[in-house]
């Protein structure tokens, strides 16, 4: 069968089980739009307002379903705006495709109208890149993208497609689909290190990340911690991982950890790192972190031993796979002692910071949030405070329920995250936690869901003020607030109303219940903006590069 | 840590973007090249790269695992120095008249270099070698007065049978298999 390699991109996409994609057409990828058209009923293709929105849509997309987000973008600026996207995907270790036409071979590297060598671009944020120059490896380069971007640590892979690729015609052989690898390369030697170390230790601590809930390990990380009797933490992106509750987990550690956690951390003679990389916000003082503890490190990324910590011991492969032989190795243990001396931490009141109840403050709202949502719901941020007290304070249960910009930090992220969300969960309610600093930044993605009809429902933690940066400005520069002062005018309600969506305005107490009833049960996108306070701070905080003993209770 | 300067070879996919991938990588990560040399192997899919670098053990762990995770690169093992032949070829140029040449003859003929290029004013030599006999040699020309000089860069190569396809065997076990423990 002869088909043009546009045809192809589209056919191997469906070959390979893609049925959603998020892009923005334009010139360079009329072509591939053409069969899109072609296809739509077997592929759906969501347009955004901006190639960021699209990029974010497919990660979120991804995360919440495990499979791989696919973004599709025209030459120039419909590449670059996919840059964001891509770098967030590759520091969160999301499997993504990203697709991007090109001017004709025969233009490239002549300055053409929207050319950009977005292979170059991409590079150091890719897992790997391709330029296609050869219609007859179009149809293995797309397998090839999806195996790499979901094997071993997942990530964005970029495929680049001139124009004259997308037309040229060539016989099109289907293929099997790919299955990505989860390989693993486990030492006797190691494995045994490891159980001793185990055994022997009397403190141990699990740090769970991300790539717990990207092996679907979170049962075995469950019965693994029980069985050895650890205390367990986690990295932002490994709250999922354990159920909020479960007694043995005691949240986020790190700058802005649960003081519990941070301390059982810092005070184990044991750190067991389970798919989480050691990150400076985890870790603080990289220098102290390890002292009088050992460190044993499992991971599918050998690149990650001994990068940011050195380690005592490692297992590289896949978390799910080495927790399932740990749990058959080591042996059950009773460690009393040890969670009697994190439960007397957990009685101090530094471990109970509350920001006091019967009072509009984020805690309240995210509280509240919570008591209406179900376990199974989505909930995704921006970048800020308010994805701070949202680690902090809402009771995740369940793995693949908290899609955030972990790695990249990047503010914008979670409206087109929050859309992706959606409609991987098939079309759910999903929640979208954000501020007015990061809402501004793609607030045009609202005319998405409501073009989409979306159930999302954006709640907006208005401060007026840029309150991350506020924060450090208040403790580290003297409150001399360059530039963190936003005090804009914007009309959320109306903005709302703008855009063909609802808003509601929550500025007392009793107002917030009802309105986020009413949003909850709303089956279209709406839009609450409670207003907080400019000063509220995300606490305890311990400064960067600094150790427990620097921790801030008390602003 | 020790800090010392090591040699690394690749056998990597000869295409395009490839070297831009390796140079790009070690420039991101903090790494300092201080020399590289590339070109095809006898297979002609598949290129061999060089490099030289200087750092600590972390570093070098570093490179080589960041190096083994991009799709393009086969192979990469850090050189054992003395099972190792490493050799670089220098042209050196310099600007001696006629009649005082001799001592400088005598230079190449001790070293084994070869003049490659001869005019009124100019004599042009080759040399190869390893980086210390290459050192010296140049030592030895400077109060000459060199007017050019240019070096490849390192390439290098285990002694005896080995190959470096030969680590290829090794590799990890594929497809969520665990290799066997014990």
């Amino acid at each position: 069968m002869k088909l043009s390699g546009a045809a192809i991109i589209i056919q191997t996409l469906i070959e390979q089980g893609v049925d959603t994609v998020f892009g923005y057409p334009g010139g360079a990828v009329l072509n591939i739009y053409d069969e899109l058209y072609k296809a739509q009923d077997k592929i759906r293709h969501y347009i955004t307002c901006h190639e960021q929105g699209a990029t974010h849509a497919a990660d979120g997309y991804a995360r919440v379903s495990g499979k791989c987000g696919v973004v599709i973008a025209t030459s120039g600026p419909g590449a670059t705006n996919l840059v964001t996207g891509i770098a967030n995907a590759y520091l969160d270790s999301t499997p993504l495709v990203a697709i991007t036409g090109n001017v004709a071979l025969s233009l490239i590297g002549r300055d053409s109208f929207q050319e950009v060598d977005i292979t170059g671009i991409t590079m150091p944020i890719t897992k790997h890149n391709y330029m296609v120059k050869d219609v007859n490896k179009l149809a293995d380069i797309v397998r090839e993208a999806l195996e790499i971007a979901a094997s071993g640590r997942p990530g964005p892979v970029l495929i680049d497609v001139p124009k004259d690729i997308q037309q040229a015609q060539t016989e099109f052989k289907p293929g099997e689909k790919v299955i990505p690898k989860r390989q693993s390369r486990l030492r006797g030697a190691d494995f045994d290190k490891v159980v001793e170390t185990i055994d022997k230790s009397s403190k141990p601590f699990i740090y769970v990340g991300g790539g717990a809930v990207i092996a679907d390990a979170t049962s075995e990380l469950q019965e693994f911690a029980d069985l050895i009797d650890a205390t367990v933490g986690s990295s932002m992106m490994g709250i999922t991982a354990m159920p909020a509750g479960h007694p043995k987990f005691l949240g986020m550690t790190g700058m802005h950890g649960k003081y519990a956690s941070s301390m059982a951390m810092a005070k184990s003679d044991l750190i067991i790192a389970v798919g989480a990389r050691f990150s400076d916000r985890a870790t603080g003082n990289k220098k102290e972190f390890s002292n009088g503890k050992k460190i044993i490190h499992i991971d599918i990324d050998p690149a990650e031993i001994n990068k940011n910590i050195p380690v005592y011991a490692s297992l590289v492969g896949d978390v799910k796979e080495i927790l399932r032989r740990l749990i058959s190795a080591v042996s059950k243990c009773d460690r009393s002692a040890w969670h009697d001396e994190i439960d007397q931490i957990k009685r101090s009141p530094d471990s109970r910071l509350e920001m006091g109840k019967g009072r509009l403050n984020p805690q309240t709202v995210i509280e509240t949030i919570r008591k209406y949502t179900s376990d199974d719901d989505v909930i995704v941020t921006d970048v800020g405070q308010h994805q701070m007290w949202t680690s902090q304070y809402y009771s995740f249960k369940k793995p693949r329920t908290f899609v955030t910009s972990g790695g990249l930090g990047a503010m914008g992220f979670g409206f087109g995250a929050a859309m992706g969300s959606c409609i991987g969960r098939g079309g759910k309610k999903t929640v979208l936690i954000t501020s007015d600093g990061s809402f501004h930044m793609n607030m045009n993605e609202l005319a998405t869901a409501v073009t989409y009809n979306l159930p999302i429902m954006v709640v907006i933690l208005n401060n007026s003020v840029l309150g991350m940066v506020r924060q450090w400005q208040t403790l580290f520069f003297g409150k001399r607030y360059s530039q963190t002062t936003l005090d804009r005018k914007t009309d959320y309600v109306k903005l709302a109303q703008a855009f063909g969506a609802r808003g509601i305005k929550v500025e007392k107490i009793e107002e917030l219940e009802p309105a986020i009833r009413q949003a909850y049960e709303a089956e279209s996108p709406i839009v609450i903006e409670a207003v907080i306070d400019r000063d509220e701070k995300v606490l305890p905080m311990i400064p960067p590069g600094g150790t427990i003993k620097d921790i801030i209770v008390k602003a | 840590m020790k800090v010392e300067r090591f040699i690394i070879s690749m056998l990597v996919n000869n295409e395009a973007g490839v070297l831009t991938r390796i140079s790009g990588l070690f420039a991101r990560r903090g790494f300092n090249i201080d020399s590289l040399s590339v070109g095809e192997t006898e297979r002609k899919e598949i290129s061999r790269i060089t490099i030289t670098a200087t750092g600590d053990d972390y570093i070098k762990e570093q490179i080589v695992k960041q190096l083994e995770k991009l799709h393009d690169v086969i192979i990469v093992k850090v050189m054992e120095p003395r099972h190792t032949i490493a050799r670089e070829l220098i042209l050196i140029k310099l600007n001696v008249p006629q009649g005082k040449r001799s001592v400088i003859m005598e230079a190449v003929n001790i070293f084994r270099a070869k003049v490659v290029d001869l005019t009124p004013d100019s004599l042009s030599v080759e040399i190869t070698g390893d980086t210390s006999k290459c050192d010296a040699f140049i030592e030895y020309l400077k109060p000459f007065g060199i007017s050019e000089l240019c070096r490849t860069g390192i390439t290098a190569m285990e002694r005896g049978s080995e190959l470096l396809y030969g680590e290829l065997d090794e590799e990890p076990a594929a497809g969520g298999e665990l290799e066997d423990l014990g």
